[in-house]
């Protein structure tokens, strides 16, 4: 070629409007809205619950308003443009493949290379005279400020934990409080993330139903209402793995959470021991398969948390999922040899 | 946040190179358990044991002062990791 003119053109104005140029956001949830974050809460299709990214309007926001950035999942969107009603701004949402922007943060996918990407796909420098961006703090796992400011020249101000205190910080002039930066992990939150795991265990919750059916029909002959009896442990386990280990979590003892699991799994062992009729091996075998559930599913836990780290979850696996694997083998045989030797 | 919302090793690979540090306070800014606080213009750590090593101050630090061995700290994802026989547990499986 005789002569290159891409410096040329990386100067002019784009002659396309930009493609993620998009429009305006209404603050306000319509019933539809509310029915899909109480779907996805209960953890039903929330792998496909996402925006399409891009720059939009929120109110009417002109060349010197605030652009706020975040991620493509719809709830997340949702959550947001709730908080900003009455607020002039832009909001930036990123291509996150549907992820929330802590978690994906923690991939990359909310990060530098897709923030930059996204600045010059919606030519938000055309948009704005200003050149900052607010993002979530949550975000900078994945985004590095420095490098955002060098490739676009936009500084990147990181703005409270939790978007429902925005209008505060921005009022303060983008100052933020001690408590806006801290993440919290109080029962609510909890048990908004306990709802999502224990719809995950539907399916092997419903393979043990069958696995303790087909065991009656072979050592009984038949299928009776007994089968609740037997059941009911196991049902219990899970209620507690899932939802009561979240909830007590700080006040259950250890700092290892298959030791919190166990130690929650006891009561029920205790229970179920006591009410229904068992022989020795049959009972030997529940307790084990009880504890071994509710210590599993407490361990699991470790990645709904704010506050565990990949080296502590790493040497917890290592030492507890052998005993947790030996227990729910042992518990299986035991439960399995109890039904046929009573 | 609780006492006992702490987890093995927390803030263990945690290092801050305080002759780097130029005092910007990113790392105050973007640290979701306040572990450090910065003073005559040097950070310091003054809550390691809250630090669940998310890797926020290290992506953050423009004077490459911090480093530390971030992941996500699930347990689902490290055993997904050991069946694929991968030891990098780099990504999780939700989402």
């Amino acid at each position: 070629m005789a002569q290159c003119d891409c410096g040329k053109s990386a100067l002019a104005p784009p002659l396309q409007p930009a493609p993620e140029r998009r429009g305006r956001l209404s603050t306000r949830l319509t019933w539809r809205d509310i029915a899909g974050g109480f779907r996805v809460r209960c953890g039903f299709g929330r792998d496909n619950y996402r925006v399409a990214p891009g720059l939009y309007s929120i109110g009417t926001p002109g060349a010197d308003s605030v652009v706020l950035v975040t991620a493509n999942y719809k709830l997340t969107v949702d959550t947001v443009r709730r908080e900003l009603a009455g607020l002039d701004a832009w909001l930036l949402i990123l291509d996150t493949k549907g992820v929330n922007v802590w978690c994906a943060a923690g991939k990359g996918t909310f990060g530098t290379g897709e923030l930059v990407r996204s600045i010059q796909a919606s030519g938000l420098a055309q948009v704005v005279r200003h050149r900052q961006l607010v993002l979530p703090q949550l975000g900078a796992t994945g985004v590095a400020a420095h490098e955002v400011k060098r490739a676009t020249g936009f500084s990147v101000h990181y703005g409270p934990v939790r978007i429902r205190d925005i209008s505060t910080y921005l009022a303060a002039k983008k100052k933020a409080t001690p408590e806006m930066r801290r993440v919290t992990f109080n029962w609510k939150e909890r048990l908004a993330v306990a709802l999502v795991e224990i719809t995950g265990r539907l399916r092997p919750a419903l393979i043990a139903l069958a696995a303790l059916a087909a065991l009656q029909l072979v050592s009984t002959g038949g299928i009776t209402t007994h089968l609740a009896a037997d059941a009911a442990p196991f049902l219990a386990a899970l209620l507690t793995g899932g939802i009561l280990v979240p909830l007590l979590l700080p006040w259950l003892p250890s700092r290892s959470f298959a030791v919190k699991g166990a130690v929650a799994g006891l009561p029920v062992v205790a229970v179920s021991l006591a009410s229904i009729p068992m022989g020795r091996l049959e009972a030997l075998g529940v307790g084990l398969l009880v504890t071994a559930i509710t210590s599993y599913m407490a361990l699991m836990f470790t990645g709904s948390t704010t506050f565990t780290n990949l080296s502590g979850v790493r040497l917890e696996v290592r030492r507890a999922l052998p005993p947790i694997i030996a227990a729910a083998g042992a518990g299986a045989v035991l439960r399995i040899a109890g039904a046929f030797i009573r | 946040m609780r006492y006992s919302m702490r987890y093995f090793l927390n803030g263990r690979t945690l290092v801050l190179d305080s002759g780097l540090c130029n005092g910007c306070r990113r790392c105050e800014e973007v640290c979701p358990h306040a572990v450090f606080a910065v003073k005559n213009r040097k950070a310091r750590v003054v809550n390691r044991e809250a630090c669940m090593e998310c890797g926020a101050c290290r992506m953050n630090c423009a004077a490459g002062a911090i480093s530390v061995s971030s992941g996500v700290g699930c347990a689902a994802a490290v055993v997904s990791a050991m069946r694929r026989g991968d030891n990098s547990a780099a990504s999780c499986g939700c989402g």
